[in-house]
Protein backbone atom coordinates (compact mmCIF):
# COMPACT_ATOMS: atom_id res chain seq x y z
CA UNK A 1 0.00 0.00 0.00
CA UNK A 2 1.44 3.46 -0.75
CA UNK A 3 2.16 5.65 2.12
CA UNK A 4 1.22 9.30 1.47
CA UNK A 5 2.27 12.69 3.71
CA UNK A 6 -0.36 14.87 4.64
CA UNK A 7 0.76 18.15 5.00
CA UNK A 8 -1.78 19.46 7.41
CA UNK A 9 -1.73 16.58 9.83
CA UNK A 10 2.35 15.99 8.86
CA UNK A 11 1.78 13.20 9.17
CA UNK A 12 2.42 9.74 6.55
CA UNK A 13 -0.51 7.44 6.31
CA UNK A 14 -1.60 4.82 3.92
CA UNK A 15 -3.40 5.31 0.70
CA UNK A 16 -6.89 4.17 1.82
CA UNK A 17 -7.27 7.62 3.68
CA UNK A 18 -7.24 9.20 0.86
CA UNK A 19 -9.06 10.37 -2.75
CA UNK A 20 -7.39 11.43 -5.90
CA UNK A 21 -9.31 14.83 -6.90
CA UNK A 22 -7.50 15.31 -10.26
CA UNK A 23 -4.68 17.71 -11.85
CA UNK A 24 -3.52 20.64 -9.73
CA UNK A 25 -3.13 24.25 -10.54
CA UNK A 26 -6.05 24.35 -12.70
CA UNK A 27 -7.61 28.05 -11.84
CA UNK A 28 -11.10 28.51 -12.12
CA UNK A 29 -11.55 31.86 -14.61
CA UNK A 30 -12.51 34.89 -13.29
CA UNK A 31 -14.82 36.17 -15.69
CA UNK A 32 -16.64 32.83 -16.91
CA UNK A 33 -18.87 34.80 -19.00
CA UNK A 34 -15.95 36.42 -21.15
CA UNK A 35 -14.76 32.83 -22.60
CA UNK A 36 -14.90 31.29 -25.53
CA UNK A 37 -16.41 27.83 -26.10
CA UNK A 38 -12.59 26.72 -27.05
CA UNK A 39 -11.50 28.10 -23.66
CA UNK A 40 -14.20 26.87 -22.13
CA UNK A 41 -13.49 23.08 -23.57
CA UNK A 42 -9.89 23.72 -22.15
CA UNK A 43 -10.49 24.45 -18.89
CA UNK A 44 -13.33 21.63 -18.13
CA UNK A 45 -11.61 19.05 -20.29
CA UNK A 46 -7.83 19.27 -21.26
CA UNK A 47 -5.53 17.72 -18.82
CA UNK A 48 -1.78 17.67 -19.26
CA UNK A 49 -1.71 13.34 -19.10
CA UNK A 50 1.98 13.56 -17.82
CA UNK A 51 4.06 10.47 -18.39
CA UNK A 52 6.61 10.82 -15.36
CA UNK A 53 5.88 14.13 -12.39
CA UNK A 54 2.34 15.26 -12.56
CA UNK A 55 0.96 17.56 -10.28
CA UNK A 56 -2.22 16.93 -8.59
CA UNK A 57 -4.72 17.07 -5.87
CA UNK A 58 -5.61 15.23 -3.17
CA UNK A 59 -8.28 14.65 -0.37
CA UNK A 60 -7.35 13.09 3.31
CA UNK A 61 -10.24 12.14 5.19
CA UNK A 62 -8.94 12.32 8.77
CA UNK A 63 -8.40 16.05 8.41
CA UNK A 64 -10.94 16.73 5.20
CA UNK A 65 -8.95 18.84 3.34
CA UNK A 66 -7.39 19.07 -0.07
CA UNK A 67 -3.62 19.25 -0.66
CA UNK A 68 -1.37 19.05 -3.56
CA UNK A 69 1.24 16.38 -4.36
CA UNK A 70 3.76 16.18 -7.31
CA UNK A 71 3.60 11.87 -8.07
CA UNK A 72 5.73 10.38 -10.56
CA UNK A 73 2.86 8.61 -12.85
CA UNK A 74 5.60 6.47 -13.95
CA UNK A 75 6.70 4.71 -10.87
CA UNK A 76 3.87 5.68 -8.89
CA UNK A 77 5.82 7.58 -6.26
CA UNK A 78 5.33 10.50 -4.10
CA UNK A 79 8.13 13.19 -4.67
CA UNK A 80 6.11 15.55 -2.67
CA UNK A 81 3.12 16.89 -1.12
CA UNK A 82 2.17 20.30 -0.20
CA UNK A 83 -0.62 22.96 1.04
CA UNK A 84 -3.59 23.79 -1.56
CA UNK A 85 -2.66 27.52 -2.06
CA UNK A 86 1.53 27.17 -2.22
CA UNK A 87 3.31 27.88 -5.07
CA UNK A 88 3.58 24.60 -7.56
CA UNK A 89 7.13 23.12 -6.62
CA UNK A 90 10.56 23.41 -8.82
CA UNK A 91 10.35 20.56 -11.29
CA UNK A 92 14.48 21.26 -11.53
CA UNK A 93 14.88 21.28 -7.48
CA UNK A 94 17.75 18.52 -6.88
CA UNK A 95 16.47 17.14 -4.36
CA UNK A 96 13.43 16.36 -6.22
CA UNK A 97 14.94 14.74 -8.56
CA UNK A 98 17.47 12.41 -6.61
CA UNK A 99 14.23 11.68 -4.50
CA UNK A 100 12.73 10.34 -8.46
CA UNK A 101 16.36 8.55 -9.10
CA UNK A 102 15.60 6.28 -5.91
CA UNK B 1 -13.68 -40.60 34.29
CA UNK B 2 -15.03 -38.07 32.57
CA UNK B 3 -14.13 -34.22 33.11
CA UNK B 4 -14.84 -31.42 31.71
CA UNK B 5 -12.62 -28.27 31.18
CA UNK B 6 -13.48 -24.73 31.82
CA UNK B 7 -12.28 -21.53 30.32
CA UNK B 8 -12.10 -19.05 32.79
CA UNK B 9 -9.92 -16.58 31.47
CA UNK B 10 -10.99 -12.97 30.69
CA UNK B 11 -12.98 -11.98 27.87
CA UNK B 12 -10.10 -10.48 25.42
CA UNK B 13 -12.48 -8.33 24.16
CA UNK B 14 -15.01 -5.64 25.52
CA UNK B 15 -17.57 -4.03 22.99
CA UNK B 16 -20.13 -2.14 24.09
CA UNK B 17 -22.34 1.28 22.95
CA UNK B 18 -21.42 4.27 25.37
CA UNK B 19 -24.59 6.05 26.55
CA UNK B 20 -25.25 9.11 24.23
CA UNK B 21 -24.64 12.89 24.96
CA UNK B 22 -24.20 16.02 23.04
CA UNK B 23 -21.59 16.31 20.42
CA UNK B 24 -20.61 19.49 18.23
CA UNK B 25 -19.10 20.38 14.94
CA UNK B 26 -17.32 23.36 15.51
CA UNK B 27 -15.61 24.64 12.49
CA UNK B 28 -13.88 28.40 12.81
CA UNK B 29 -10.71 30.03 11.66
CA UNK B 30 -7.07 29.90 13.11
CA UNK B 31 -7.47 33.80 13.63
CA UNK B 32 -10.63 33.51 16.28
CA UNK B 33 -9.66 30.12 17.81
CA UNK B 34 -8.58 31.75 21.14
CA UNK B 35 -11.71 33.74 21.55
CA UNK B 36 -13.90 31.29 21.34
CA UNK B 37 -12.29 28.55 23.37
CA UNK B 38 -11.97 31.41 26.23
CA UNK B 39 -15.80 31.72 25.47
CA UNK B 40 -16.29 28.14 26.40
CA UNK B 41 -13.75 27.84 28.85
CA UNK B 42 -12.14 24.66 26.84
CA UNK B 43 -9.14 24.74 24.97
CA UNK B 44 -9.06 24.19 21.18
CA UNK B 45 -5.98 22.29 20.44
CA UNK B 46 -4.20 23.35 16.66
CA UNK B 47 -2.45 20.10 16.09
CA UNK B 48 -4.12 17.10 13.61
CA UNK B 49 -5.08 15.17 16.21
CA UNK B 50 -4.76 16.40 19.67
CA UNK B 51 -7.24 16.89 22.22
CA UNK B 52 -8.16 19.16 25.49
CA UNK B 53 -10.52 18.60 28.00
CA UNK B 54 -12.09 20.52 30.66
CA UNK B 55 -15.32 20.22 32.58
CA UNK B 56 -16.56 17.19 31.30
CA UNK B 57 -16.57 18.30 27.90
CA UNK B 58 -13.40 17.31 25.45
CA UNK B 59 -12.41 18.95 22.50
CA UNK B 60 -10.62 17.10 19.56
CA UNK B 61 -8.69 18.69 16.62
CA UNK B 62 -10.15 17.00 13.37
CA UNK B 63 -8.31 19.42 10.91
CA UNK B 64 -7.13 22.66 10.88
CA UNK B 65 -10.54 24.35 11.44
CA UNK B 66 -12.57 21.94 12.39
CA UNK B 67 -12.67 20.18 15.95
CA UNK B 68 -15.20 17.84 17.21
CA UNK B 69 -16.58 18.86 20.61
CA UNK B 70 -17.97 16.30 23.10
CA UNK B 71 -19.94 17.21 26.77
CA UNK B 72 -22.84 15.66 28.87
CA UNK B 73 -26.38 16.68 27.57
CA UNK B 74 -27.80 19.97 27.92
CA UNK B 75 -23.93 21.52 28.45
CA UNK B 76 -23.77 25.37 28.47
CA UNK B 77 -21.23 25.27 25.33
CA UNK B 78 -23.27 26.36 21.95
CA UNK B 79 -24.98 29.33 24.77
CA UNK B 80 -21.28 30.48 25.73
CA UNK B 81 -20.13 30.24 21.78
CA UNK B 82 -23.26 32.16 20.95
CA UNK B 83 -22.48 35.35 22.78
CA UNK B 84 -19.45 35.75 21.03
CA UNK B 85 -20.58 35.11 17.25
CA UNK B 86 -19.87 38.64 16.42
CA UNK B 87 -16.08 38.52 17.54
CA UNK B 88 -15.44 35.24 16.24
CA UNK B 89 -17.84 34.45 13.33
CA UNK B 90 -17.75 30.27 13.65
CA UNK B 91 -20.21 27.17 12.82
CA UNK B 92 -21.30 25.31 15.48
CA UNK B 93 -23.82 22.57 14.55
CA UNK B 94 -25.14 19.62 17.14
CA UNK B 95 -24.79 16.42 15.77
CA UNK B 96 -25.27 14.06 18.57
CA UNK B 97 -27.75 12.15 16.77
CA UNK B 98 -25.56 11.29 13.67
CA UNK B 99 -23.17 9.23 15.61
CA UNK B 100 -22.83 6.51 18.06
CA UNK B 101 -20.18 5.53 20.04
CA UNK B 102 -18.86 1.95 20.90
CA UNK B 103 -16.08 1.54 23.50
CA UNK B 104 -13.31 -1.46 22.87
CA UNK B 105 -11.55 -2.63 25.54
CA UNK B 106 -9.26 -5.40 26.49
CA UNK B 107 -6.22 -7.02 25.67
CA UNK B 108 -7.35 -7.74 22.09
CA UNK B 109 -9.12 -4.17 21.23
CA UNK B 110 -5.55 -2.64 19.27
CA UNK B 111 -6.00 -6.06 16.99
CA UNK B 112 -9.98 -5.70 16.30
CA UNK B 113 -9.16 -2.05 15.15
CA UNK B 114 -6.07 -3.46 12.99
CA UNK B 115 -8.26 -6.02 11.08
CA UNK B 116 -10.67 -3.17 9.24
CA UNK B 117 -8.71 0.07 10.46
CA UNK B 118 -5.50 0.80 7.50
CA UNK B 119 -4.25 3.00 10.13
CA UNK B 120 -1.39 1.94 12.23
CA UNK B 121 -3.62 1.53 15.19
CA UNK B 122 -0.96 0.38 17.82
CA UNK B 123 1.42 3.37 17.01
CA UNK B 124 -1.78 6.17 18.23
CA UNK B 125 -0.51 8.11 21.20
CA UNK B 126 -2.75 7.13 24.27
CA UNK B 127 -4.68 10.79 24.30
CA UNK B 128 -5.26 11.38 20.91
CA UNK B 129 -7.53 10.97 18.09
CA UNK B 130 -7.96 10.36 14.54
CA UNK B 131 -10.62 10.10 11.93
CA UNK B 132 -10.13 7.56 9.79
CA UNK B 133 -11.54 4.57 7.91
CA UNK B 134 -12.83 1.45 9.08
CA UNK B 135 -13.38 -0.97 5.96
CA UNK B 136 -14.71 1.94 4.28
CA UNK B 137 -16.82 3.66 6.74
CA UNK B 138 -15.55 6.90 8.44
CA UNK B 139 -15.02 6.40 11.70
CA UNK B 140 -13.16 8.68 14.68
CA UNK B 141 -10.78 6.48 16.96
CA UNK B 142 -9.75 7.88 20.40
CA UNK B 143 -7.35 6.11 21.74
CA UNK B 144 -7.87 5.99 26.17
CA UNK B 145 -5.72 3.81 27.23
CA UNK B 146 -2.93 0.97 25.71
CA UNK B 147 -5.81 -0.93 25.55
CA UNK B 148 -8.90 1.24 26.12
CA UNK B 149 -10.78 2.74 22.76
CA UNK B 150 -13.61 5.05 21.70
CA UNK B 151 -15.06 4.77 17.99
CA UNK B 152 -17.51 7.09 16.74
CA UNK B 153 -19.11 5.45 13.67
CA UNK B 154 -22.01 7.27 11.84
CA UNK B 155 -25.50 5.29 12.62
CA UNK B 156 -26.00 4.19 9.15
CA UNK B 157 -22.65 2.25 8.98
CA UNK B 158 -23.03 1.10 12.20
CA UNK B 159 -24.59 -2.43 11.44
CA UNK B 160 -21.81 -3.00 8.84
CA UNK B 161 -19.20 -2.12 11.57
CA UNK B 162 -21.38 -4.08 14.33
CA UNK B 163 -21.40 -7.40 12.15
CA UNK B 164 -17.41 -6.67 11.30
CA UNK B 165 -16.58 -6.38 15.02
CA UNK B 166 -18.93 -9.53 15.85
CA UNK B 167 -17.32 -11.92 13.46
CA UNK B 168 -13.99 -10.32 14.49
CA UNK B 169 -14.86 -11.21 18.12
CA UNK B 170 -15.99 -14.57 17.40
CA UNK B 171 -12.55 -15.51 16.02
CA UNK B 172 -10.84 -13.98 18.91
CA UNK B 173 -12.64 -16.06 21.40
CA UNK B 174 -12.19 -18.96 19.07
CA UNK B 175 -8.23 -18.18 19.30
CA UNK B 176 -7.52 -17.36 15.82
Amino acid sequence: MLLIHCPYCDDTLPELEFTYAGEAHIARPADPSALSDAEWRDFLFIRTNARGPHYERWRHVGCGRFFNALRDTVSDRFLMTYKAGEARPDLNNPTLTREAAE
Amino acid sequence: MTYEKHQFHASPILIEEIAPGLRLSLRVKPAHRATLARAMGLDLPSRVGARAAAHGAEALCLGPDEWLITAPEGAGLPKAARAVYSDAPHSLVDISDREITLRLSGPAAVDALTTCCPRDVAAMAVGTAARTVFDSATVIVWRDGPAEFRMDVWRSFAPHVRALLAQVETEFHAGL
